[in-house]
């Protein structure tokens, strides 16, 4: 990582980089060919096209686009180079972590064993992938300190809504529902939970953070009563900063009835050390792309299994995998009538548990204690060695130890410069490094939420620092090239205003935008 | 002894720059504000650790005790089909700059996937004959259930009407997204074509509906052909108009963007992703280039723009949709979706083309009415059970207990399909098969040598 990253660029013509698949599409030219119908099934059917009902046939041709395969391998490939990865360099987003996807796992999930089953074939003979669900779940549950988990959950969000559905139908079971309208999650919150608290029909009650960065237990206490269905919270919260009052915290809400939901996407730093159940949380969610190792994908896909504690268990989404002794087999339980139904359709991301299975497996207990340390090494190194750099600091609670993540903040640069947090993200970008993420949490001013992962190598965090404090220097002096970055990058500062206010979403508005 | 694994690159002499630095003797004063109460002060009860190459071997084993179509030749559908991916696919969705990408939130350093998103959207737009469609959903069923909500907020109001024939699972996912937020009313279908029953339609409607939701082909394979009518219903009454697709009938079905559709949803796995025993799946999500709707989607958008040279480029946009800015105002709290799964979508057109995807759709009827048409001459057996167009599916109704048929199969090395008869008591002993482009001639031949055998042992 130097001044010398240069991303790639593919220029085709002024102005634009790598044409759009629809303009190299050339009429004649094929990508696949596809099988026909053999020669026995034609002679017995005829023409099916002409089989179907006038009205509802197709008529119009259809738009896509005619290249060969050498045509699409390098259209694509040339895209991949412009695009920036984990495999390439460092990803320090806070809140994502962003660790190393291992290779092994992806071998794993080809298999055709794995990637050609279909969900509804007969149970005899997918034993070995329900088998897997099983003991995944255990792991996760000994992980969370949980009773049960439901692997059903696409993403960490469509975990949350899963948690905040079986919150609902706990209090709808006690006849508490009419009452129970309220989630409350603090100002620090990741935008998802208050998102899903209101998809799940729920009211939501915000609570300020107190000066050390974390639950104001008078706020708290001021708003929770027999309207409160729960709370959720990550821990460590989104400062990176454990909650030490997680115990009274706990107890003021179940004291009221309400539940107590973990996000867990800040599980990575505290593995093996404390676990969600024994904090006193009722439901947990886990994110596989994150503390698990899978892909991120460019946005997926993820997979979020939620963990429940005993008296939650009958609330689970269908179907549960379970064991039956006496016939010693692995088999789909369907008949859970107080359960919240379906999240979605079958039984979860199968394709992306086998690897976080797999990771665990890789890991043991062991690893996974390894893992949370690393983690909570290098984002300590980090936050002391960024905070002493001239405009940045480490706001609330500054002598706290962090954990699997610090955020900095910008404010002073800023104030001094007019430098912002996302003009340094940008120049950051110059350096062959993704920037953190910025302006999250809400509750810092010119926010750079960093997240090393255990995966990071000491050299990139010192490469880090440095390009920090070379980009300090320049906010200090010679400014310019920090405001107007992104200057390696293949394409320069983007203009998102002119993005949404006209909005060209597809290649259809594109030819209606151009005409 | 020490720990040493190949994913963490930190070594003793690293951690000892690092807590040096710190001024602290080891990593555990990082945690001392942890209550000693709650610290778990012994290993997780895991498995130990296993080497890659016997983790490998560990895993096989246990894979091993499944079967797959490559085994046995599988006629199994409903949500989820199996059909040929492309090497090209693989080799390109899963290059390392697209699999272990980030979401593309720093546009300057990203636009390979926001490219390669843009042109996924606008694959689907072709397909549906819509103008705008979003980055991916988690599947089908979960689109249902957004578009559900996003038809309430767009309209005001707090019923969708949603065809009798649907499959079961999207039809509780349905339940759950809408729970104590919407209602739902189901419309029957004509027993005979096993299409929606029009007059029933026009009886359920009111001012209460925000949409009304139809599949097609539906649930039972069968191509409903009065979808024009449908719409007109739908918008005299101010409903908004769904439609759920399995984006493989697309060649050569009419795209609802056609027949009037507001919204359209559906399945995108067929198109190049494997079936993964359920998932990741992809749920499609397109509607109509109209101000009110677009403001009201859920999920990502990508949207073209220009940088500073004014080079063409591309960025997330309409971002005052989604959760990270509006929060509990948000259209849905959707983050990640399924992003690599809708690179590997897009990939799939792209090869296949024009001419494939007429091609596609048409190996997949040709053969599902090949296999219909001959189970129709076993005796004991009748399929289809309605009298009306199907695509690849197709139900079947047996003289002899389902259950006992799809034993007799599975003895015989064929996989039949999708026992529905607990699904819809009125059909009796039924089941839904799927035939598709990737079943040869034998794979067929062995299903109707079995189902033969079946017939004639059962006297």
């Amino acid at each position: 990582m130097a001044e010398g990253f240069k991303q790639a660029i593919w220029k085709e013509r002024d102005k634009v980089l790598e044409p759009l698949i629809f303009e190299i599409s050339v009429p004649g030219r094929v990508g696949h060919v596809l099988p026909k119908a053999c020669d026995k099934v034609v002679s017995e059917v005829g023409d099916v096209l002409k089989s179907i009902p006038e009205k509802i046939r197709r008529k119009t041709p259809v738009n896509l686009p005619e290249v060969s395969e050498i045509q699409l391998t390098r259209h694509y490939l040339h895209l991949a180079q412009m695009n920036y990865a984990v495999d390439l360099g460092f990803y320090p987003l806070g809140s994502c972590t962003m660790k190393y996807n291992p290779k092994i796992n992806e071998e794993i999930a080809r298999m055709d064993k794995i990637s050609r089953l279909h969900p509804y074939q007969d149970a005899s003979t997918v034993q070995g992938a329900l088998e897997l669900l099983y003991r995944f779940e255990k792991m996760l549950a000994e992980i969370s300190g949980m009773a049960r988990v439901t692997l059903q959950p696409s993403a960490g969000a469509h975990g949350e809504l899963t948690g905040l559905c079986i919150i609902r139908k706990y209090h709808e079971d006690r006849g508490e529902i009419q009452n129970r309208r309220e989630i409350i999650v603090p100002d620090s919150a990741h935008g998802t939970n208050p998102a899903s608290a209101n998809m799940a029909g729920f009211s939501v009650v915000t609570i300020p953070s107190s000066t050390d960065g974390c639950v104001d237990l008078e706020a708290l206490r001021t708003v929770v009563g027999k309207q409160t269905a729960g709370l959720m919270l990550t821990n460590p919260n989104t400062l990176g900063i454990f909650e030490e009052e997680i115990l009274e915290i706990s107890d003021i809400i179940h004291s009221v009835g309400g539940l107590l939901y973990y996000d867990g996407a800040n599980l990575n730093g505290v593995l093996n050390k404390v676990r969600p159940g024994d904090m006193g949380f009722d439901i947990v969610h886990f994110n596989l792309h994150k503390t698990f190792s899978t892909p991120h994908g460019g946005g997926g896909p993820g997979a979020g299994p939620v963990g429940v504690k005993e008296k939650l268990v009958p609330y689970l989404p269908i179907p549960i995998v379970e064991y039956d002794e006496k016939k010693g087999a692995y088999y789909l339980d369907y008949n859970r009538p107080k359960s919240i139904g379906k999240m979605k359709g079958f039984y979860g991301n199968f394709g992306v548990i086998v690897k976080a299975y797999s990771y665990i497996l890789s890991l043991g207990a062991e690893g996974l204690n390894e893992v949370a340390e690393v983690a909570v090494l290098n984002a300590n190194y980090l936050a002391k060695k960024i905070r002493e750099i001239p405009g940045f600091s480490l706001p609330y609670a500054e002598d706290k130890p962090r954990k699997h993540e610090c955020v900095i903040s910008a404010a002073k640069l800023k104030a001094e410069t007019g430098v912002t947090a996302f003009d340094v993200a940008k120049r950051i970008l110059d350096f062959g490094i993704h920037a953190p993420v910025v302006y999250f949490p809400q509750i810092v001013e010119e926010a750079l939420m960093i997240e090393p992962t255990e995966t990071e190598t000491k050299e990139n965090l010192d490469a880090f620092v440095s390009v920090m404090k070379k980009i300090s220097s320049e906010a200090y002096g010679e400014k310019e090239k920090v405001l107007s970055a992104p200057h390696s990058t293949s394409v320069s500062r983007v203009d998102e205003v002119r993005a949404a206010r006209k909005p060209i979403l597809s290649w259809k508005m594109y030819q209606k935008y151009k005409s | 002894m020490v720990f040493k694994h190949q994913y963490i690159s930190a070594t003793e002499e690293d951690k000892k720059a690092m807590l040096d630095e710190l001024g602290i003797k080891s990593v555990e004063e990082l945690y001392r504000d942890i209550p000693k109460k709650i610290r778990l002060n012994r290993p997780l009860d895991l498995p130990s650790p296993l080497v890659e190459a016997d983790l490998k071997r560990f895993i096989e084993r246990m894979m091993d005790k499944n079967v797959t179509h490559k085994d046995m030749p599988v006629f199994l559908g409903s949500g989820v089909w199996l059909h040929y991916v492309p090497a090209v696919v693989r080799s390109l969705a899963f290059l390392p700059e697209f699999l272990t990408a980030y979401t593309p939130y720093q546009s300057e350093i990203s636009q390979g996937i926001l490219q390669a998103l843009f042109e996924y959207q606008s694959m689907i737009c072709e397909i549906t004959g819509m103008d705008v469609a979003n980055a991916s959903m988690y599947d089908w069923a979960s689109a249902l259930g957004e578009a559900a909500l996003m038809a309430g907020r767009a309209t005001k109001r707090k019923e969708i009407l949603i065809p009798r024939i649907i499959h079961p699972e999207r039809k509780a996912t349905l339940k759950t997204y809408i729970h104590n937020i919407m209602s739902f009313k189901e419309i029957p279908y004509n027993t005979e074509t096993g299409t929606i029953d029009l007059n029933a339609l026009d009886n359920a409607i009111s001012g209460s509906t925000a949409a009304v939701y139809v599949e097609n082909p539906n649930y039972f394979g069968v191509v409903e052909h009065e979808v024009a009518e449908i719409s007109s219903i739908a918008h005299e009454n101010g409903a908004l108009f769904v439609v759920g697709v399995d984006p493989t009938s697309l060649g050569v079905l009419a795209p609802p963007g056609e027949y009037g559709a507001d919204i359209v949803i559906g399945e995108g796995q067929p198109l190049g992703v494997d079936p993964s025993f359920g998932g990741p799946l992809i749920g499609l999500f397109a509607c109509r280039d109209d101000k009110a709707l677009i403001r009201n989607m859920p999920g990502r958008l990508i949207g073209m723009t220009e940088d500073t040279q004014g080079n063409r480029c591309y960025t997330i946009t309409l971002q005052t949709r989604e959760q990270h800015i509006r929060r509990e105002k948000a259209t849905s709290n959707i983050c990640s979706n399924e992003a690599l799964c809708a690179i590997q979508v897009a990939v799939y057109l792209a090869c296949v083309g024009p001419k494939g995807l007429v091609q596609l759709g048409e190996t997949c009827m040709a053969n599902a009415k090949y296999v219909m048409k001959r189970i129709n001459e076993i005796e004991g057996f009748t399929a289809p059970i309605f009298d009306s167009t199907h695509f690849k599916e197709f139900t079947v109704k047996s003289q002899i207990p389902v259950d006992e048929v799809h034993r007799m199969l599975l003895d015989r090395g064929v996989h039949g399909g999708k026992i529905i008869k607990n699904e819809f008591p009125e059909l009796g002993e039924a089941s839904l098969y799927c035939v598709t482009e990737i079943h040869s001639i034998e794979d067929m031949e062995k299903l109707l040598e079995a189902l033969t055998e079946i017939s004639r042992s059962s006297g």
